[in-house]
Order: structure tokens, then C-alpha cells, then sequence
């Protein structure tokens, strides 16, 4: 186990390295001047510019812009935007906010997400498994964005049941909405994953044999099929709490929720180029750090997995 | 309102052989299907004593493992469904029970070994678990007694390290070992029937032996009734006491082991017998059954057997054969018994 | 292959040999190839016939937008748009009545259709055709090969999806490529985009698909009767692999039309004058409460399209996997 822990962090070394400098490229080497933006359509003395430039290293070659920036976020400096705002300023007041959301979304997702499964998936064929079907086919196909701005209107301005955007009810009325509306794909992957996977177990031999060995019901399915079905679905949960972060991105946006999503959309279209960068380092950290926990977390849970 | 016989004390003298254990009569199955109905068991009767070993024998599709789940209670149902016949353990008539009765007789009193140990095991759960549930459950035994009970039967099915071995998973097991350890599960609470489906079908020749071997000391040793699910004739020959035989789910012909392979009473196990390769048969060819199993959904009339049968004649297509005795213990399902017994001398 | 029932009464004939299928349970003698078996299981499946139905609708409205409205949405001089009719509520003649410009809102989501199916098809269509490539190479040789291309992949795969979009297409205005084309945010940059973030996933899937059927024992057979490398991954492991990545490619097709309204909407996608339903519910956003319709019509036809893409993906996977017979 530990000689694979140790070889998927060295697979996960040049893929950091890789994915920050793909995305370090996006934002730098491709064209647009993020001074010159910074000016607006006022004309900008040609000194000022120049300096501008020569303090973000911005006539460095991309790679060795890219080698100092490295270097600089190994010393835990992310960098200064180009308004003058420290990176790190910036992302320690939007991460929390996002990382509150979508922890909300998660315990949303798992907790109707399973429940709905579950009992689906016990009783195939009911008006129940059919309504989870069916809900969750809609869910999936209205797109995330038609959804929350629907869900919006309808449940803030309409009915004023929910804030309709901004932080001002604090924790959890202000989040609630929100944290439905990213949930509510991953709700429903979740749900008819887990349904199908209770399926397919309920009909294995092993559960054959737990029946005919006289166990009650609640047992066979509760212990046996349970631990079972639960395998893929927590694979599952785990690479989703990375994307949730990522999904973040439109939600916030509809919402008007400061954090990290839309802090990013906005410092795209502003071409903060290292805010972009230091936001989108450490989606990636935390994504590729997801993986590796599920990858282990599988080990756990089914005893067939070995590793070598 | 049914007598609960499952808490009853087991008599104390369990070695009384005339005891009759289990009875089946005139048991019917089918399956409906959205295409059709499929009628796997079609009035199955036999009975089992204490200390018997019966072999139910058959090819694929004739029924013999369906009847055992029926027996078990584990059927699917739906598409499976019971229409007619009785079970009866010890006298009561299983079918009409309720099912928390049922649960308890199951695994408890009567108790089923599968055939495939690696689909049948619980891949997550280590082997001492799974057996030491069987001891939780029933008999509310702590986890650290059950425990120790398990690797108590794991040394009694031959397991060597038993102690340690009782923390693995089944997939760390070989084939052998894994299906030694579903026998330990089905017998750890010293049941009165075991039903064996294919024990071992999924194994190898040498396994197989040690296997059959395994199963008959066990049953001396706690005298229960075995019920010995196979279609393999030469493992039924060393282990069996009687024999059924099933086609299109029902019993063609019943008779004592060394009856049967002296002299069968019935074209099909004629030929079963026939279709055995032997040493002294060599240069010839093979004899074989001409034709196929005929479909569950469509048996056909009279004597299923006739499409496939070398003796068949008119009345075959038309005529039900009974059920007639051909000796004492000996019963025979074709309209020309005699004939076929005739044959053999 | 006879059809005959061995259990048929009146065709028994003592000790003859039949030549129907042996099937327990079966009836009659069908060609039973996968392919076949899935087809027939589809063909029943009202589902698959309802999704079908709605693909090919959409795609008869992409194709020949010009069938289904009278008026040409995009040609800027002949399509009527009275300010004076501006986000007018649905009349018998303007079934969907009308945007702020106050045009025929029928017609634009009609228009609409074209810019998103064809990306949602082509961007997966690329994607495809690079997992096929990537995926089997991948999958077949292992070793350094593998280990390249899955980092690569992981690289890829790092960035979350919309994250690099943005970026992309937001940085992408105006680069010169070859010093040939200058591209604008059209319809072929949003494919690039996608394109780019997008085949990973299948690619991934290609490769694990190939890995298990590289081992199969069938392969190992045509190996041993000298089957070249190619030989082998084309006719023989390829059309065994390739059905995880036809599934979720259909799914994906869906997926990707959602994510290019999502980019539109937030602005990074298409941009005006294309038409596009991402954009039109992007614009509908300041008038919700007023006009309804304006997020409506192109909401519904958007989640139908997404919806049918699914539904015919489900219905895929379960016409082929055996374990549901």
C-alpha cells in the first residue's frame, strides 16, 4: 500500500506541473494585453507600461515566466494581481465562501441523493423508483444554468421563499438555494448510480446465499448488498466534490455568491491573468488530491483490490 | 395457526434412521415470463430420512435445482412461483408456514451449499464472518464466540491453518478451499438436511473426490439427510443411498443406487448409463442421447421424454406414463418398464 | 437453421437427429449476434423510439432550418424585426412571440438549433475519433506509450471542464493561427474548445474498455493463429471496446449542446449575431418576470434536445449489455 501511495504522488508531480502550465499558457501566451486592458481607453504613458511589464515579468519567455511563478508558489506567493490586490488576499476571502458551498451541496447530494436511490433501488418497479427516475432524467437534462436561474425566480422572486442572491442571510438560508442548484446534477448521477448498483447486487448470488441462510431481510440488504453497492458510489462521491468546485463556477455566477467561481469568471474577463492562475492551481491541487483519496479509498472497501 | 416447530429441541436420538425428515409431494413450479409460462417442476415427489443421502439427478433445464430452492423458500419470486404440491419438514407443511418461521428453519435446520463458492461468498466480508453470522443471527452468539466457532469449523471441513485463515477473504481462497468453506457455513449449525446444488461441478476431478469424500464423513458423523443435486452420474455413485431421476421437472425414475446402474428401469437413465465412456469401449464410437432438453415452456404431450426416446411408440405421444412401482423402493415413469428392465439381463 | 420446435408433438420422429437451436427457455432459431440481439431489444424499446423521433426532428431542423420557418433568422435584411413588437407575449401567427428587437422568436429558436446540434456532433465526433486513436494505441501497447499518453490525459483531465473553456475562449479573440485565420468566437472556436477539454473522458474510457479486452482469451486465440498487432486491434478488439464509448459519446452529444448554451450564456461562447439558445436565455435573464417566453422556448427545446440524447444513450447501454436479458 504505501509503495503505491508513493508512486501515484510521483504521477501526480508532473501532472500538477503539467495542468498548471497548460493553464498558465491560456492565460499568458495567448494574446491580450492585461496592461494595457488595465488602462481602459486611456492612453497609457509608455513608461508606466514598461515597468507594468517588467515587474509581472510579462517579456519573459512563457517558460521562464512560468519557472518564476513556480518558484515563487513554492514559497506560498501566489503573486499580485494587476490592480496591485494580493493574490492570496483575494483567494483567502473567496475560497471559504465556496468551500462552504459546496461542502452544502455535498451533504445535500449524498443524503437525497442515497436516500433516493436506495429506495428505488428496493423498490424497482414502484411508483417511487419510477418518480426517482424520471425526476432525475429531468434534472440531468435541463441544463444547470436554465435550472438555477428558473429556480431563482420561481423560489426568490416569486415566492419568496429564499434570498434571491448575495451572502446577506449568512449560513445556511443564503446558501440553501444555491447549494440545491449544484447539487442537483450530481443528485441525480447519484441517486440512479446508487439505484442501479443496489440492482444489480440484489440479484448477485451472495445475496442467494445470505436468504438461504436464514438472515432477516434487513440484514441481506442493509449489511450484505449495502456495502457492496456503496462501493461504486463512493468512487463516485469522491471525484464529485472536486467537480462541485468547478461547477461552482456558473452557480456563483447566477447567484451572485462571492466566491471563488466567480471571482475567477470576473478575472478572466478583467484578464487578471494570476488571480485566474492562482484559483485554477489549487482546483487542481485539491481535484488531483480527490482522486488519489478515492483510488485508496476503493482499496478500502473492496478487499479484491491489491496493490502493488 | 401453524405450530412454530423451528424452536422444538431436536430428538435425542438422532441416529433413529426410519425418521422421515422431509417430504415432497406433487410440487409444482413455473415461471412466468413476459414471453411465456415455463413450467420447471411438474409434480416432483420424493421423501428424505435422516442419515440418507438422496441424489437428485438431471441434465440442465430438467428442474433439480429449482425444486431445491423451492425447498429452501429462496425462490425468485416473482417470476417463481409455487402453484401446487406440499413440503414438508418434519411433518409440517413449509409452504404454508408463515415466513418468519421459515427464516428460522432456514440455514438453521435445513441448510444449502452452492455450487459456485465464489459468486455465492460475500466478497467483501472475511470467511470467519460470514460463518460466525451464521451463529449471531440464530443463536445470538457474541462476535469473539462466533469467531472462535468458525475457525472450529473451518479446521473440521479440513482447512489447515484454520485459525489464521478464518480473517481472509474468500477470493484468497482456492476453488477447493472456498467451496470446504461454504460446506463449513451450511453445516455450522448442525442442521438436519443439507442440500448440496452441484458441489462440484466448478471444480476440478481430484478436488471433486475430496470433496464428495468431505461431505459423506460430515454426514456420518451428524447423520443428517443430504440431498445431492448433480447431473454428473459417477460422483452419485460412491455417496448416494437413492436416486432420483429428473426430466422436464419431474422424477422419471427412483430407485436404490446399485439398482439403478445394475439395471435401469427407464430409457433415459438407460441411456445416461450408456452414454458413460468405458475403457472396454474403445474404437467405438460414442453413444449419445439423440436431441436436446425440450423447452420448459412447451413440454411436450404425453411422455416428455418420447421426442428423444429409442423405444418410443404411439401411445408415448398421447399418454401420460404413471408413476408405477417396478419393486419394492422402485418406481418407474415409461409405459414399457419392463421392457427396458428386460433388456438389461 | 430449422425452426422446428423440438418439442413439437407432431414432428417426432423416433431417434431423429433435429437440427433446431438448442435453447432452454428459448424460441426458435434467431441469429443471435450481439449487434442483432441489441438492434431487436431497441426496436422494442419505446424509449429509444421516442429519443430517435426527437434527434432526427432536431436534426431535420439544423439541417433545414428553412422547412420549419418561413423566415431566414439569420439574414439580417429580410428577417422583420419591429421594434414596436418588442418581447411580444406568443400570437396565432408568431407562435413564440417576439425578443427585445421584437424578431420573430419562432424562427430564432428554429435558427438556434443549427449552431448547437452542429458542435454538440462535431465535438464529439472529434472526441470519438481521438479516443479511438489514443485510446487503443493506449490501451494495446501499455508500457511507455501508456504511461504517456495517461499523463497527458491526467493533464487534460485536470482542469475542470468550464474553468478551461473560459479561459480558452477567453483568451482566444483574435489569434492568428499560421498567420492564415484570425479566429473569432464563432462556432469553430467553441469547438476547438470543447474539443480540447472534452476527449479525455473518453479516451479514459476507450483505454480501460481496450485494456480488458486485450486479455480476453479470444485475443490471445487470433494471436496465436498469427494475427498482426493491427489485425488484432482493429477487427478484433475494437468492436468489442468500442461500446462503453458509443454509449457515453451519445450521452456526451447532449452534454456538450448544454455546455455550449452554459458558455454562451455566461457570454465566453457564441456571441452575437450568431443565434444560439445558450445566448437567447442569456439575454432573456433582465426581462424573466415580463416575458416568461423568452426563457421557455429555447429552455424546452434545449432540455428536450439534452433529454433525447440521454434517453437514446440509456437505451444503447441496456440494448447491449447482456447481464439485462
Amino acid at each position: 500500500m504505501g509503495r503505491y501511495v508513493a508512486r501515484r504522488m510521483l504521477q501526480i508531480i508532473p501532472v500538477f506541473f503539467g495542468t498548471t502550465f497548460l493553464i498558465f499558457a491560456m492565460v499568458f501566451a495567448l494574446p491580450g494585453d492585461p496592461i494595457r486592458a488595465l488602462a481602459g481607453d486611456k492612453p497609457q504613458p509608455p513608461a508606466v507600461t514598461i515597468a507594468l511589464r517588467d515587474r509581472y515579468n510579462l517579456d519573459d519567455p512563457l517558460l521562464v515566466q512560468y519557472g518564476k511563478y513556480i518558484w515563487n508558489l513554492f514559497q506560498f506567493d501566489l503573486g499580485t494581481s494587476f490592480r496591485g490586490r494580493e493574490v492570496s488576499d483575494i483567494m483567502s476571502e473567496t475560497w471559504p465562501v465556496t468551500v462552504k458551498l459546496a461542502l452544502t451541496a455535498f451533504v445535500i447530494e449524498i443524503v437525497i441523493g442515497l436516500l433516493a436511490g436506495v429506495l428505488a433501488g428496493l423498490r424497482r418497479g414502484s411508483f417511487l423508483d419510477n418518480l426517482v427516475l424520471i425526476s432525475t432524467t429531468l434534472v440531468v437534462s435541463v441544463p444547470v444554468f436554465v435550472l438555477g436561474f428558473t429556480a431563482q425566480i420561481l423560489l426568490g422572486v416569486q415566492w419568496r421563499i429564499f434570498p434571491v442572491a448575495g451572502l446577506s442571510d449568512g449560513w445556511p438560508r443564503s446558501y440553501i438555494l444555491p447549494a440545491v442548484v449544484l447539487a442537483s446534477i450530481s443528485l441525480a448521477y447519484l441517486a440512479r448510480l446508487t439505484r442501479t448498483s443496489l440492482t444489480e447486487n440484489l440479484r448477485s448470488d451472495y445475496v442467494r446465499t445470505a436468504v438461504a441462510k436464514g438472515l432477516p431481510r434487513w440484514r441481506v440488504v442493509g449489511v450484505h448488498t449495502l456495502r457492496n453497492s456503496l462501493i461504486p458510489v463512493v468512487t463516485l462521491l469522491g471525484v464529485d466534490l472536486g467537480s462541485l468546485m468547478g461547477g461552482a463556477i456558473i452557480t456563483e455566477g447566477i447567484f451572485n455568491i462571492p466566491g471563488v467561481g466567480r471571482q475567477v469568471f470576473n478575472s478572466v474577463r478583467t484578464q487578471e491573468g494570476f488571480v485566474v492562475v492562482g484559483i485554477s492551481t489549487v482546483l487542481v491541487l485539491v481535484y488531483l488530491f480527490a482522486n488519489l483519496i478515492v483510488d485508496l479509498l476503493y482499496g478500502v472497501l473492496d478487499p479484491r483490490i491489491r496493490y502493488e | 395457526m401453524a405450530i412454530d416447530i423451528s424452536d422444538r429441541p431436536l430428538p435425542a436420538d438422532r441416529e433413529d434412521s426410519s425418521r422421515l425428515l422431509l417430504e415432497v409431494d406433487n410440487l409444482h413450479v413455473e415461471f412466468r415470463t413476459r414471453d411465456a409460462v415455463v413450467k420447471a417442476v411438474n409434480g416432483l415427489t420424493y421423501s428424505l430420512s435422516s442419515g440418507e443421502t438422496l441424489a437428485i439427478l438431471g441434465e440442465s433445464g430438467s428442474g433439480k435445482s429449482v425444486s431445491a430452492q423451492a425447498v429452501m423458500g429462496i425462490l425468485d419470486s416473482p417470476p417463481g412461483f409455487v402453484t401446487n404440491g406440499t413440503i414438508r419438514y418434519r411433518g409440517e407443511n413449509m409452504l404454508t408456514m408463515p415466513e418468519d418461521q421459515r427464516r428460522k428453519i432456514r440455514g438453521r435446520r435445513i441448510a444449502m451449499i452452492f455450487q459456485d463458492a465464489l459468486s455465492s461468498l460475500n466478497p467483501v466480508f472475511t470467511v470467519g464472518d460470514q460463518i460466525g453470522e451464521m451463529f449471531r443471527v440464530h443463536l445470538g452468539m457474541s462476535k469473539k464466540d462466533s469467531r472462535v466457532k468458525a475457525a472450529e469449523l473451518l479446521d473440521r471441513v479440513r482447512i489447515p491453518s484454520a485459525k489464521d485463515r478464518v480473517k481472509d477473504y474468500p477470493h484468497q481462497f482456492s476453488g477447493g478451499m472456498r467451496q470446504r468453506v461454504m460446506i463449513a457455513m451450511a453445516l455450522s449449525l448442525d442442521p438436519e438436511i443439507v442440500i448440496a446444488d452441484e458441489p462440484t461441478t466448478a471444480l476440478d476431478v481430484t478436488v471433486q473426490a475430496q470433496i464428495m469424500k468431505l461431505l459423506s464423513d460430515l454426514q456420518q458423523e451428524m447423520s443428517m439427510g443430504l440431498i445431492l443435486i448433480t447431473h454428473d452420474l459417477g460422483v452419485v455413485a460412491d455417496v448416494a443411498d437413492r436416486i432420483e431421476v429428473m426430466y422436464a421437472g419431474r422424477v422419471v425414475e427412483e430407485a436404490d443406487v446399485g439398482d439403478i446402474y445394475a439395471r435401469p428401469a427407464h430409457p433415459y437413465t438407460e441411456a445416461l448409463l450408456k452414454s458413460i465412456p468405458r475403457v472396454d469401449m474403445k474404437g467405438q464410437a460414442l453413444s449419445t442421447i439423440p436431441g436436446t432438453p425440450p423447452n420448459l415452456a412447451r413440454i411436450p404431450a404425453g411422455c416428455a421424454f418420447h421426442p428423444r426416446c429409442h423405444r418410443a411408440q404411439a401411445i408415448c405421444a398421447t399418454d401420460e406414463p404413471e408413476f408405477a412401482q417396478v419393486a419394492l423402493g422402485r418406481r418407474s415413469r415409461c409405459h414399457f418398464w419392463p421392457e427396458v428392465l428386460d433388456d438389461q439381463r | 437453421m430449422s425452426d422446428r420446435d423440438i418439442g413439437d408433438p407432431d414432428s417426432a420422429t423416433p431417434g431423429a437427429t433435429s437440427t433446431a437451436t438448442a435453447q432452454v427457455g428459448g424460441f426458435g432459431g434467431r441469429q443471435a449476434s450481439l449487434t442483432a440481439d441489441a438492434w431487436r431489444e431497441l426496436r422494442r424499446n419505446p424509449l429509444f423510439i421516442f429519443a430517435s423521433a426527437v434527434i432526427v426532428l432536431m436534426l431535420a431542423i439544423a439541417i433545414f432550418p428553412g422547412l420549419f420557418s418561413g423566415v431566414d433568422a439569420t439574414n439580417k435584411r429580410e428577417f422583420p424585426c419591429l421594434l414596436s413588437n418588442t418581447v411580444g407575449t406568443p400570437t396565432a401567427d408568431h407562435w413564440f412571440g417576439f425578443d427585445l428587437q421584437g424578431c420573430d422568436y419562432y424562427s430564432r429558436v428554429i435558427y438556434g438549433a443549427r449552431p448547437s446540434i452542429t458542435i454538440g456532433v462535431v465535438v464529439v465526433g472529434l472526441s470519438v475519433l481521438i479516443a479511438l486513436l489514443l485510446g487503443t494505441l493506449s490501451g494495446f501497447y501499455g508500457g511507455f506509450l501508456d504511461t504517456l499518453l495517461s499523463r497527458v490525459t491526467d493533464v487534460f483531465f485536470g482542469i475542470p471542464f468550464i474553468l478551461g473553456a473560459i479561459v480558452f475562449l477567453s483568451a482566444i479573440q483574435g489569434v492568428e493561427v499560421l498567420g492564415l485565420i484570425t479566429l473569432e468566437r464563432g462556432v469553430t472556436t467553441v469547438i476547438i474548445a470543447l474539443t480540447i477539454f472534452g476527449w479525455t473522458t473518453l479516451t479514459r474510457l476507450m483505454r480501460s474498455s481496450v485494456l480488458s479486452a486485450r486479455d480476453m482469451d479470444y485475443v490471445q486465440a487470433a494471436r496465436a493463429l498469427g494475427a498482426s498487432n493491427r489485425r488484432l486491434m482493429i477487427r478484433h478488439i475494437l468492436p468489442n471496446a468500442i461500446t462503453p464509448v458509443v454509449v457515453y459519446g451519445t450521452v456526451s452529444v447532449g452534454l456538450i449542446i448544454a455546455a455550449e448554451a452554459a458558455l454562451s450564456f455566461l457570454g465566453v461562447g457564441l456571441q452575437t449575431p450568431a443565434i444560439s439558445w445558450g445566448l437567447m436565455i442569456s439575454e432573456s435573464q433582465n426581462r424573466i418576470q415580463s416575458a416568461p417566453h423568452l426563457l421557455l422556448f429555447p429552455g424546452l427545446f434545449l432540455s428536450v434536445t439534452v433529454l433525447a440524447f440521454l434517453m437514446l444513450g440509456d437505451a444503447v447501454r441496456d440494448a447491449f449489455d447482456p447481464k439485462l436479458r
